[in-house]
């Protein structure tokens, strides 16, 4: 009985990881998705909106930790993030002051007045994104590939027309500048597994109620063709492996982030299916983040005080 | 008529309904998409409580005490009924664009409040008074707000184009969420100003009043449920306005 019996509070157990590795390998993840946006909406330089609505978020987050006398936390990377998922999720044409104004909503108004990193409590890139697209609909619903304008292959398949999965998958159509590569993103997502980032739990359930939603009501039953299409297109991927397992906007608990990754499924298939827009992921998760403390309420385990003798 | 005077300063600073009361969020929020429409929802409500406060206060020792909130109603409703028929009948554009609001002047908390903790307890004049400051002060606060959202969702003011035909509006400040992202700023900057008037050695926040006990009182938001004896009241009152005043003065004089 010679061991030291250390009494303090918790965490008991530290790791060496710190929010800036995380957001470091996030951002490494993203790279993928981002180069290959770059590069495929390259006509309608799309490296600028990027390089601006990233760098906004940034110089956002320095200004208002200087202005409030906070410690500047720029270095965590975690507003790199922000800015560079906001960039993935506008379309390729949007002038670029809309991107910063975006950047300085999300840094501003969603993360640091509500205290900052792990304090928002929704996920900061794609409240921005809702924000632009009420803002500014008519350019943040105008979709551009190789000079042709038209609609994005999602808004095709809700008007019953025939989209071209192929592409789809490789990322050869409309959309914003990192939604339409399937494959840049899995890549991405694989890597942030692979690290142990991301908990498959969350894109898992999403997914897989996604598609159950769509195969019951969808009108086409178990045609793979209209599953892959669904899947593969709008910001479905993007979203379920980068931006609804957020650790600040998604649940703690196991049996949680399974009923969170439920209820974006069916919110991002009701917004779909029966919805005014062909898209929905983006409101899907923002109006789930906001369930997320009930959904931790309902699943608070036994060791925190739910259940056992009373 | 300094306590006249104090009743308007009251109503348009100190107890300002929009920025430190926070009562009537519900036009506040609704209608202020464009100064014109908030200018107008302010006059109207201003007109209504001006003449329920009036009726109100010369009624207060007729009204039995377990009636009064009917009677406060039947009152209100009456007044706004007129201003109702009133703007069908000489500005429809205005009544066009504040359509069912209007008649939901009759269930603003400020004019029922002002009915319960002042004019109901007060001579005539001052609950005249009163509802002059406490209207302009709602007036002046829902005109800001529809200034700032006009100006950002719509790039005019007043109907009148004020930015450049370049300048993309911001659509969602004229939509619900706008309203909200305007009024916290504007909440925000003026409790910023407040304190730093405070920090020079003005008395500004002190809400001055408290009735019977806070569960009746409009501001005990602002007060955090402290209770000032009524008897001290109104000593604290004058006192406080007399210092307002003086106040005043010396800042006219140093300008």
């Amino acid at each position: 009985m010679n061991e030291k019996y250390n009494v303090s509070s918790s965490p008991h157990i530290r790791d060496r990881i710190k929010s800036s590795n995380i957001m470091l390998t996030v951002v490494i993840a993203l790279l993928p998705a981002t180069i290959f946006g770059i590069w495929n909406f390259r006509r309608e330089d799309a490296w600028i909106l990027v390089v601006v609505t990233t760098a906004a978020a940034v110089l956002a987050e320095f200004i208002w930790e200087k202005l409030m006398h906070k410690p500047v936390t720029v270095n965590d990377f975690s507003a790199v993030v922000t800015g560079l998922l906001l960039a993935l999720n506008l379309p390729p044409t949007l002038p670029w002051w809309m991107g910063a104004v975006g950047s300085v909503f999300a840094i501003i108004v969603v993360k640091q007045l509500f205290g900052g990193l792990g304090q928002n409590f929704m996920n900061p890139a794609l409240a921005a994104r809702c924000f632009l697209l009420i803002c500014f609909t008519g350019r943040m619903t105008y979709f551009v590939y190789d000079g042709v304008t038209g609609p994005t292959p999602l808004a095709n398949l809700k008007a019953g027309e025939a989209v071209n999965t192929m592409d789809m998958l490789f990322g050869f159509t409309r959309g914003t500048i990192g939604e339409t590569s399937v494959i840049a993103i899995m890549i991405g997502a694989m890597f942030l597994i692979l690290m142990g980032v991301i908990d498959l739990r969350i894109p898992g359930s999403y997914i897989v109620s996604f598609v159950v939603f769509i195969v019951l009501f969808g009108g086409h039953g178990l045609d793979a063709q209209y599953i892959t299409a669904h899947l593969c297109g709008g910001g479905l991927m993007l979203g379920a492996w980068f931006m609804a397992t957020d650790y600040v906007t998604s649940p703690i608990t196991s049996s949680g982030k399974i009923i969170y990754g439920i209820c974006m499924g069916l919110l991002t298939g009701l917004f779909r299916l029966f919805g005014g827009s062909a898209e929905g992921v983006s409101y899907a998760i923002i109006i789930s983040n906001l369930l997320v403390p009930l959904i931790e309420k309902v699943t608070l385990p036994k060791p925190f005080g739910k259940g056992g003798e009373k | 008529m300094n306590k006249c005077t104090e009743r308007i300063f009251n109503g348009l600073v100190k107890e300002n309904p929009t920025f430190v009361l926070m009562l009537g969020m519900c036009p506040t929020l609704a209608v202020t998409t464009s100064a014109i429409n908030g200018i107008g929802m302010g006059l109207s409500t201003t007109a209504v409580l001006v003449m329920s406060n009036m009726l109100i206060a010369m009624l207060r020792k007729i009204i039995p005490d377990s009636v009064r909130m009917p009677a406060f109603i039947v009152v209100v409703a009456s007044f706004v009924t007129i201003v109702d028929f009133l703007l069908e009948g000489f500005v429809p554009s205005l009544y066009a664009s504040l359509g069912l609001y209007i008649p939901l002047i009759v269930v603003n908390c400020i004019i029922l409040g002002r009915a319960e903790s002042y004019a109901s307890k007060n001579p005539v004049l001052p609950s005249i008074f009163d509802g002059i400051g406490m209207g302009l002060g709602f007036t002046v606060g829902l005109t800001c707000i529809g200034i700032v959202r006009e100006l950002i969702g719509a790039g005019s003011v007043f109907g009148h184009q004020i930015m450049p035909d370049s300048y993309e509006p911001f659509t969602i400040f004229i939509l619900a969420p706008g309203a909200f992202f305007v009024l916290a700023c504007l909440v925000a900057l003026q409790g910023k100003i407040r304190r730093s008037l405070e920090k020079k050695g003005k008395k500004v926040a002190k809400p001055a009043g408290c009735g019977e006990g806070c569960a009746a009182c409009a501001s005990r938001g602002v007060c955090g449920g402290h209770l000032i004896e009524p008897d001290k009241v109104s000593v604290d009152k004058t006192e406080a306005a007399e210092d307002q005043a003086d106040k005043n003065n010396q800042e006219k004089e140093e300008s």
